[in-house]
């Protein structure tokens, strides 16, 4: 029989060890400073664009909608500001995702894992979740107190749960119903799901993100970081030496000692570290790691050790910063008596630099080129060619033309191919019989039935190219499509 | 038998089940509560599910479950609700006339779409997908017309059809000059060739015209007219033009005098509702071929 071991007495460096370690729960103490300032206002900004943003109006005349940023889902139209997509556009999208991609690898060169620690929306809800927790529950201490407690619970206690709980799903609530509100105007839908008229899926996406939203930024919270995503992997394969990483600068830190008795030992002229293992950085850290141990996968480089770190040294007279944003290379250089060099123009920042302005600067050139008309043609399969009882011969297309702009439009169709053809579009008395005219109606599509008549003394090739111009009479736009005219 | 509970596990510290292969020991891991909680209401679940639908086979029929469920009433009922939906347009394009369908473009639109799918189920197997026809049945893309090519000759063929049995159908049919012994053999084959000249073919070397003129203003001209010009009252075509139903070669056309042609087309009416017809009529009219 095998000697019991107590699971817990065993870590992950043991050999016999699990594969695994339960998680410890984190309580991150509050903390001020630069770094704790410039996330509150990320947080700010990141989460009033995001639930106000559907509230913001553009006008963009009658019958369209005067939502800025609309998704409109039912018409197949995307709306931004003065920008409207249609459905065969999407590749603006594609675009906008390789830019966002290239983003975050340019940042991640320069500044590590800057999206990490301020602006992925986990980080974002789960430090709005801790701020609404340390309000009702106190800060670490007191939390890490009320969890160990073994007392019944008290009604103090059962009432503050309940709050935090009511809060946390409070916002999540809101966080799911702005989601929505991309999707339908705004105000109407909000007065819809206010008296219960709003359509069923509306219900149920509010429902989904309320639930995602409460389960990871209220229980996952770092474990999200740490086991599902899948960019701290990522990331780990495109940082370089120069990346500029939150650091703990063991050159300056090491050895480790207390307030006083660095004091003594400075007096008799000896070199001490000036990390005095206050431990007030592992304290704060949202994912409960301690930075000391140099860069590892869980830290998700938010700088609030930074500030926990320079609020200790400016207590205790040393120079702030002991941990930073820095890199290795300095830490070696300095060591080695150097002076500290940062390079942020590096061939890896300016490749991804250039990427991102030649796809930005292509999707800015083909959005402000695109056309605002434009018309596809299908040739009937079945018959291909029609011979009429005077031995004329006639090919009919399906034609379509999109008018994109916020006006009607009045259109003109030629078609350029054998000579002397005749062109008519059913439904349209032509005046011309060589150039009908027809209205299409802003911002749709119009399909047509187009027959096209070659004269019997003048009966074309088997197949010869034909090609069509619509001409906007108003403004002389033309967009054009190339098909074939086929002879039985 | 061996007490599994006392064999410990040095690093997890669990009791084993006891089983070992080369070594290798096997912990006694439970299911976890919510899984096994989870796994028996899905039996209720099914158990559920047999009482309140459907779900037994019997010899004749099946359960009908506790509501009377049936997924076919569903489809009825979704049925019932798309006819709902597209009732008002449909009602108002019964209501429009031929004419100003085709002049306003949202009802030129729904009657296309509406014609092009009923076309696709009755129509197609003998017109083609597309309307081209083929040997015997017309094309309804061209501008050649048996029984008219407006929307309202169109209208009426669809809806009362050709030699179909219908009280109102069309009627006249080619008659069989040879089976029947109204012409002699080389009669016929003069007129097929006097019939290919109307239309500026060739004709055989050597054939007779003035003969073949004249049997055909005897024996034809009362259905064709006055130089095969044709009359659609009749569905007598046009002899004159280049659009040929049952071909015009010397041999075909010799077939179709010899022995007769009579096309049938169904009648619809009581088929399909009034507005589809409407709507079909619409739809071949805008093929190409309508006057």
């Amino acid at each position: 029989m095998n000697k019991t071991v107590n699971p817990n007495d065993l870590t992950l460096d043991d050999d016999n060890g699990p594969l695994y370690v339960a998680r410890k729960k984190v309580y991150p103490q509050s903390v001020s400073g630069t770094f704790r300032r410039i996330k509150w206002g990320l947080m700010a900004f990141c989460l009033g664009v995001y639930y106000f943003l559907p509230f913001v109006r553009w006008n963009r005349g009658l019958g369209a909608p005067s939502q800025a940023v609309l998704i409109d889902l039912p018409n197949s139209r995307f709306y931004f500001f003065f920008i409207e997509l249609w459905p065969q556009e999407v590749y603006y999208f594609t675009g906008l995702l390789i830019v966002a991609a290239v983003a975050l690898f340019l940042m991640n060169s320069v500044g590590g894992r800057v999206w990490c620690g301020y602006l992925c929306p986990q980080t974002v809800w789960t430090d709005l979740f801790y701020a609404v927790e340390r309000l009702i529950e106190g800060d670490r201490r007191e939390r890490m107190k009320k969890d160990k407690s073994s007392d019944p619970m008290k009604l103090e206690r059962i009432s503050e749960i309940v709050l935090k709980h009511s809060i946390w799903l409070l916002i999540a609530w809101w966080t799911g119903g702005a989601w929505v509100l991309y999707f339908n105007d705004a105000p109407t839908l909000v007065k819809e799901l206010v008296t219960f008229q709003a359509p069923m899926i509306a219900y149920i996406w509010i429902a989904i993100l309320t639930a995602t939203t409460y389960v990871l930024a209220g229980f996952m919270r770092e474990q999200v970081c740490t086991y599902m995503c899948p960019w701290p992997r990522i990331q780990a394969a495109l940082t370089d030496e120069w990346a500029l990483n939150v650091t703990y600068r063991y050159d300056r830190g090491e050895k480790r000692t207390s307030v006083k008795k660095a004091a003594e030992l400075r007096a008799l002229g000896e070199h001490v570290g000036d990390c005095v293992d206050c431990y007030q950085c592992v304290a704060v850290c949202p994912t409960g790691i301690d930075i000391r141990n140099g860069p590892q996968l869980e830290c998700i480089q938010c700088g609030l050790c930074i500030d926990a770190c320079d609020n200790v040294m400016t207590k205790i007279g040393r120079p702030k910063r002991l941990i930073g944003y820095d890199n290795d290379i300095n830490i070696h250089r300095r060591e080695e008596g150097k002076a500290p060099i940062y390079k942020i123009v590096r061939a890896r920042t300016v490749v991804y630099s250039a990427i991102i302005a030649a796809i930005g600067g292509f999707m800015i050139y083909t959005l402000a080129t695109r056309s605002l008309l434009d018309v596809n043609v299908l040739h009937d399969r079945n018959p291909v060619a029609v011979k009429l009882s005077d031995g004329s011969i006639r090919n009919a297309y399906t034609v379509r033309l999109l008018n994109k702009s916020g006006y009607d439009r009045v259109i003109a169709i030629d078609a350029n191919g054998p000579a002397n053809l005749a062109i008519h579009v059913i439904g349209v008395d032509s005046v011309t019989p060589d150039r009908p005219m027809i209205v299409i109606p802003r911002d749709s599509t119009s399909e047509l039935r187009l027959l096209v008549t070659a004269p019997a003394d003048n009966n074309p090739e088997k197949s010869v190219p034909v090609r069509f111009h619509v001409t906007d009479i108003g403004l002389g736009e033309v967009a054009s499509a190339t098909d074939n005219f086929v002879s039985p | 038998m061996t007490d599994h509970h006392s064999d410990i596990d040095s690093v997890t510290g669990k009791s084993t089940t006891g089983h070992e292969w080369d070594g290798i020991k096997e912990l006694n891991t439970p299911l976890p509560r919510w899984w096994v909680i989870s796994f028996y209401l899905t039996i209720v679940w099914a158990v559920a599910y047999w009482i309140v639908y459907p779900a037994w086979p019997l010899i004749q029929s099946n359960t009908t479950g506790l509501f009377g469920y049936s997924s076919r009433a569903d489809v009825a009922v979704e049925l019932a609700n798309l006819e709902k939906i597209r009732g008002d347009k449909m009602t108002v394009l019964g209501a429009a006339s031929l004419a100003d369908i085709e002049k306003d473009p949202a009802l030129l639109a729904l009657a296309r779409a509406k014609g092009k799918t009923v076309f696709g189920d009755n129509c197609a197997p003998c017109h083609g997908s597309g309307g081209a026809g083929a040997k015997g049945f017309p094309n309804l893309n061209d501008d050649d017309w048996l029984w008219g090519g407006t929307l309202d000759q169109i209208m009426q063929t669809i809806q009362f059809g050709a030699r179909s049995g219908h009280a109102k159908t069309h009627e006249g049919q080619m008659l069989a000059f040879g089976k029947d012994g109204m012409l002699k053999v080389d009669e016929i084959v003069t007129v097929a060739n006097y019939v290919r000249s109307l239309s500026g073919l060739s004709t055989r070397k050597g054939y007779d015209a003035a003969k073949g003129e004249k049997i055909f203003a005897e024996n034809c001209v009362a259905c064709h007219g006055d130089g095969g010009k044709g009359n659609p009252e009749m569905g007598a075509p046009n002899l004159t033009d280049k659009i040929w139903l049952y071909g015009s070669d010397e041999a075909s056309l010799i077939e179709t005098i010899s022995l007769g042609r009579a096309g049938v087309m169904p009648a619809w009416e009581g088929r399909l509702d009034p507005a589809t017809i409407k709507a079909m009529a619409v739809y071949v009219h805008s093929l190409g071929g309508g006057k």
